[in-house]
């Protein structure tokens, strides 16, 4: 599987991140350099082996849904780029 | 003198009041101030001073831990309380975290002193610390060539004892191949045997923390303080911790060591053979024996890790949007423009070529073929150390197949990703490795890698351990400049 031009900009744009013009051809060629890498793994007979999406194999550990840390909103709206009262301030949405 | 000093050196002279942590903490600073290698992002001097300050009172009071007042270096992925943290990248470049690590918390309960922030690629993601929006760090061995990554900084302060011991991150070999690279011990250990809390997230079934330190008794010492369950990282694992200093001194006489002939074979430097070679036989006059064992699959750890670490990326890095933290591009003309530019403008090349390959192995009609393919083939790579274990206690190799490279010869990524090969499949079944130095090649620093099985941090650090009593790698310094 190869990748072109057209179909890298759509990559880009799901993955929110825009690929400039210039520089299209280049990221084109190096993002199917290491498609190529991957092709490898099509060598390998894998037809009903258990995907490992676990190292050790363990489930997810759950907890109780508790309040384990008070209202820290304000820490948290410090270090925003842009904050109203209560809320983090972008770009009109609607107008 | 103070800082060719190991741990356990420091904390017996900090004891018997030899020297206070404020003198040491200072005589590190003024190492730091002229250090040309670039491996810290941020020097924390007055903290610092004052962590060293408490710990010196503490001291005086008969208190504290083999480690207070010991100062470190932290890898600057993991968030500090009110100091910047930016993971390598202009994304984070004025983020001040509003809460500690559970590492650095645990740093801070034993009074230990954090000298400052070590420089990395961007978000761990890269094997010579050449991908960081704060520049290349220099390896004290020869400042033309890379401290190795993406813990480049981190190595680069310990080789240079311009730090007693740094933090570090593994998720590819990032604790493994910047030790090798730079002469000094380090340690990933067990996937799920230290807290990620609060360490910034790359590929979160990959990444584990682990110290770089000068001597493998340091790096239990530390090991000790990271480890343990803790209740805010979901995957952190329940298992008890061990006190891994205990069976340091255990002999070794009998120990079983496989070697994987996938791991001696073309690509591996002559010069680096050489010296694993000699190793293994220093190995065998302790009484150990020598098995081949076969790891089929490992050539294929490449592309399984560059499937499955970037699909996970390119997850974890969707909460870098522009809107909460990190960086803002200028006047936003909507928000898919807010989202657009400030993640291209903030992060690097690297980053963003790995997030890319990321959403398009995630995507509809490619997740089979991709992800899923990747997945089963991680399966059978851990099949293949499981059987490996039933033979050998320790599975032995090069970390790198070469030494450290020139800044800037490695321009392809492809090339890059290739020199992972010996370090990666470890991070893939979630085994303990270890890099410890082995010898010189053209008076650059080699480094032996221990894998273990799943839990067995204490005998890599014993067998680590009784080849540092045998051998004088690890004490070998670079020429200050």
């Amino acid at each position: 599987m190869s990748l072109d031009n057209k179909q890298v900009k759509e990559i880009a744009y799901l993955a929110k991140l825009s690929v400039d013009d210039s520089q299209l051809e280049q990221s084109t060629e190096e993002l199917n350099n290491i498609l190529n890498l991957m092709e490898e793994l099509g060598e390998i007979e894998t037809g009903d082996i258990e995907p490992m999406a676990h190292p050790l194999h363990m489930s997810q550990r759950l907890r109780e849904d508790e309040v384990s840390e008070g209202d820290l909103s304000k820490e948290f709206q410090k270090i925003a780029p842009k904050t109203g009262k209560s809320h983090f301030l972008v770009p009109t949405v609607i107008e | 003198m103070m800082h060719k000093l190991s741990i356990t050196e420091l904390s017996k002279g900090l004891k018997n009041k030899d020297f206070s942590s404020v003198e040491l903490t200072k005589h590190y600073l003024d190492r730091i101030a002229v250090s040309e290698l670039n491996s810290y992002i941020t020097v924390t001097d007055e903290l610092a001073l004052s962590q060293a300050k408490d710990a010196d009172l503490k001291i005086a009071k008969g208190k504290g831990t083999i480690l207070t007042g010991i100062p470190y270096a932290h890898k600057d992925i993991f968030c500090t309380k009110g100091v910047k943290t930016s993971a390598g990248s202009k994304m984070l470049d004025s983020f001040i975290s509003p809460y500690d690590a559970t590492i650095t918390e645990k740093f801070n309960n034993e009074n230990m002193v954090m000298l400052g922030k070590t420089n990395m690629d961007e978000f761990a993601m890269g094997s010579s610390n050449e991908n960081s929006y704060y520049g290349p760090v220099k390896n004290p061995w020869d400042q033309k060539r890379v401290p190795g990554g993406s813990s480049g900084g981190s190595a680069a302060a310990v080789a240079a004892r311009i730090a007693p011991f740094a933090t570090g991150t593994d998720t590819g070999g990032s604790i493994r191949q910047p030790a090798s690279l730079c002469g000094i011990t380090g340690i990933k250990p067990t996937y799920g045997r230290i807290s990620r809390y609060g360490m910034i997230a790359y590929a979160s079934s990959l990444d584990q923390a682990g110290p770089l330190t000068q001597t493998a008794e340091d790096a239990a010492i530390v090991l000790n303080s990271m480890s343990g369950f803790d209740d805010k990282d979901s995957t952190s694992a329940t298992k008890e911790t061990p006190d891994y200093t205990k069976n340091l001194g255990n002999s070794i006489k009998g120990l079983k060591i496989g070697l994987p002939r996938e791991f001696f074979s073309e690509g591996l430097e002559s010069d680096v053979e050489k010296v694993i070679m000699q190793s293994i036989s220093e190995f065998e006059a302790m009484g150990a024996e020598v098995h081949e064992v076969s790891l089929p699959n490992s050539a294929y750890a490449i592309p399984t890790y560059y499937i499955v670490a970037p699909c996970e990326c390119s997850s974890n890095l969707s909460r870098f949007d522009g809107v909460r933290y990190g960086y803002r591009c200028d006047d936003p003309k909507d928000l898919n423009d807010l989202y657009l530019r400030s993640r291209s403008e903030g992060f690097g090349d690297e980053v963003k070529r790995r997030i890319m390959i990321g959403t398009y192995a995630l995507s509809a009609g490619y997740y089979d073929a991709y992800y899923l393919k990747a997945q089963k083939v991680r399966h059978l790579i851990s099949e293949d150390f499981k059987k490996a274990f039933k033979s050998v206690d320790v599975i032995m190799g090069p970390v790198s197949p070469t030494t450290a490279f020139e800044i800037g010869t490695v321009k392809d990524s492809v090339s890059m990703y290739l020199a992972d090969i010996y370090t990666l499949s470890a991070n893939l079944a979630g085994l303990p490795g270890m890099s410890i130095p082995a010898g010189f090649s053209n008076n650059l620093p080699v480094g032996l890698q221990l894998i273990g099985n799943h839990w067995s941090e204490e005998t890599l650090l014993n067998v680590a351990h009784q080849f540092q009593l045998q051998t004088n790698w690890h004490s070998q310094l670079p020429v200050e400049p």
